[in-house]
């Protein structure tokens, strides 16, 4: 038990320690952002990437050459697409462990990345040779993928009437399993070598092909989806204690439950096709927050998305520079990080 | 405000799990219902806090039907503490109570001084000011009782919907809950396993079994030998409390009574 525990009614109250939190979480994001610009292969330093950015964000004549190239168009582009991801999954992970009342289920429990994969590896592999692979087929097939399970699971989910959490659950598990089994067989029919090892990076999930024109769609996606969870955050709160505690304090348990996955489904979606399936963030984002200052959506939503966002920054950046000679999927790294700090958690829990 | 159930059945998976029932809740007044296992207590009050809709009848509050009014508009005037358990979410106990704001608020609406000082005033109620920053997880079971009844009380509702708000709590803790109803005189609809506690707490007594009403009227008009051993199969004795002179039940725990078979039973073939 922590001393501020112990010391009852006079810790600060978590309304004033979100807001800390939320201030240092902002400084990190930058920190985190500068950072993930300077590293890499050529070792750019922090003040030059500040230059850079300032002629471009003013308008003024931009320094050509490498520098600028590698910043501007390389580095920038990727590094806020995994604030703009990870802001993303630690705001769907929230939203799933309210919509199965479980705090640690995953935002990929309800099957929607299996259909992306799907859609993403189908595009892959009987795409290929197409010159169409890796350019806009993959993200709009994965997007479709990503449709088609959630029409899947909806479908299963409402039969009974309640949308209950356990039936949502069960469905999206299966759909999972079903759709998983076709994404291992077509991977099984790849052509060569090169094609399965673009499958495996993708499925493994990726901020590689990050470019500027990527960002628009998964940023108002992002900014929508708060939008609307932000507005159902006492509701969230409500559905936590039960659907019964829910009707009585004037929520539709079902409705909102519809919402939600739908809020969630197309946000997995989008994010599964710009990154491929980056495992973890959206499991353990919402889990450390809620640790730090408790379940109130209304703070929670929000500092998952900034813890989410400064942690992938953070990963991506290990993902890039960690190996001289190769780039490590980003999932491996999440699940490297991941696994043992999901781990502590649970030890935690026991103990209390 | 009064409460009207008019009347109404419920059908569950095919089967009507209430039929035909019908009871008032007047002004202030406390209503119990009791009555065995699964016979549809908690059914009946799930249709007056909305979560079940009636397939027949109407629940009336004053005059208007609950189902034509909108959720949040209800749950300003019905509060219900059902029996279910939230898990492990990482509330604090005053985060509990301030749900009862939750139909009161439009999305993306702070906390106003009202919200702060009704949620502060239904603590103190329940005597918990004190625990107002502890985790609600960490309460024992009749501290987490009270926190739920001073949401209930955080909705300043005109109608008290509550379903065996003393399940599994210890004697001292089941008495402090009921002492706290009997304080508030409001329109109040209570399901209660303890027959004696109903006896205790409530002005009339609704008697549910399968489904159907069977008696209702004040808990010594109702609360009578014989029909307790028809409703409930047991040998019992109602007699006076020596201490406060309401009737009290002395069960006898040797034997069951078996329900005498009804005047009407259907004959099957």
């Amino acid at each position: 038990m922590t001393a501020a525990t112990a010391a009852t009614g006079r810790r600060p109250t978590r309304t004033a320690r979100a807001g800390l939190v939320a201030s240092a979480l902002s400084l990190a994001l930058v920190l985190a952002l500068t950072l993930a610009v300077s590293l890499g292969a050529v070792d750019i330093p922090v003040r030059e990437v500040w230059t850079v950015v300032g002629h471009r964000l003013t308008g003024s004549a931009p320094e050509a050459g490498t520098r600028d190239l590698i910043v501007w168009q390389l580095r920038v582009p990727r590094a806020l697409l995994a604030a703009i991801v990870g802001a993303g999954l630690g705001l769907v992970g929230t939203a799933v462990q309210a919509l199965v009342r479980n705090p640690l289920a995953d935002p990929y429990l309800l099957g929607i990345s299996s259909g992306a994969s799907l859609g993403a590896v189908a595009v892959i592999v009987l795409g290929a040779g197409t010159g169409f692979a890796f350019g806009f087929g993959v993200p709009a097939a994965a997007f479709a993928g990503a449709l088609a399970s959630f029409a899947l699971v909806w479908a299963i989910a409402r039969r009974g009437g309640g949308f209950a959490p356990m039936r949502l659950v069960l469905a999206g598990v299966a759909i999972g399993q079903f759709l998983s089994g076709f994404t291992s067989f077509l991977i099984l029919q790849a052509g060569d070598e090169q094609q399965t090892r673009g499958v495996l990076f993708w499925l493994m999930g990726s901020l590689g092909a990050a470019t500027w024109d990527q960002l628009a769609v998964p940023a108002a996606a992002v900014a929508l989806g708060w939008l609307a969870l932000q507005g159902r955050a006492r509701h969230l709160n409500a559905l936590l204690m039960g659907d019964e505690t829910a009707a009585g304090l004037g929520v539709d348990p079902s409705r909102l439950r519809r919402e939600l996955f739908a809020v969630t489904s197309l946000l997995t979606g989008v994010l599964v096709a710009v990154s491929g399936a980056i495992g973890f963030v959206g499991l353990l984002v919402p889990h450390v927050c809620r640790l730090v200052v408790g379940g109130d959506h209304r703070r929670l939503l929000p500092l998952s998305a900034l813890t989410g966002a400064v942690l992938l920054v953070a990963v991506d950046t290990v993902a890039r520079t960690a190996l001289d000679t190769q780039e490590l999927p980003i999932g491996v790294v999440t699940a490297v990080i991941g696994a043992p700090v999901l781990l502590y958690l649970l030890d935690r829990k026991l103990e209390r | 405000m009064r409460i009207t159930v008019e009347d109404i059945t419920v059908t569950l998976g095919g089967r009507d799990v209430l039929s035909d029932v019908g009871l008032i809740a007047a002004e202030g007044e406390i209503a119990g219902l009791v009555g065995p296992n699964g016979s549809g207590k908690s059914t009946l009050l799930r249709t007056v806090y909305r979560h079940l809709r009636p397939h027949a009848g109407r629940v009336l509050l004053a005059d208007r039907d609950v189902r034509s009014m909108a959720p949040a508009q209800a749950a300003r005037h019905i509060a219900a503490l059902p029996q279910e358990r939230g898990s492990d979410f990482e509330f604090t106990v005053r985060e509990v109570v301030a749900m009862g704001r939750t139909p009161f608020k439009r999305a993306f609406g702070g906390d106003d001084e009202r919200d702060h000082a009704t949620v502060a005033e239904a603590l103190e109620r329940v005597g918990l000011q004190a625990y107002a920053e502890h985790r609600f997880a960490e309460l024992s079971g009749g501290e987490r009782q009270r926190v739920l009844l001073a949401r209930a009380f955080a909705q300043q509702p005109d109608v008290l919907v509550l379903d065996e708000p003393t399940n599994h709590l210890d004697v001292q803790h089941q008495v402090e809950l009921l002492a706290l109803l009997r304080e508030q005189r409001r329109t109040t609809l209570i399901s209660l396993h303890d027959l004696n506690a109903a006896a205790s707490l409530c002005d009339r007594l609704h008697v549910l079994h399968d489904g159907a009403l069977v008696a209702s009227g004040t808990p010594l008009e109702v609360l009578t030998p014989d029909l307790l051993a028809m409703v409930f199969g047991v040998r019992a004795a109602v007699v006076e409390h020596p201490l406060t002179g309401d009737p009290l039940i002395a069960f006898d725990h040797r034997k069951t009574m078996p329900a005498p078979p009804a005047e009407e039973s259907p004959v099957t073939v």
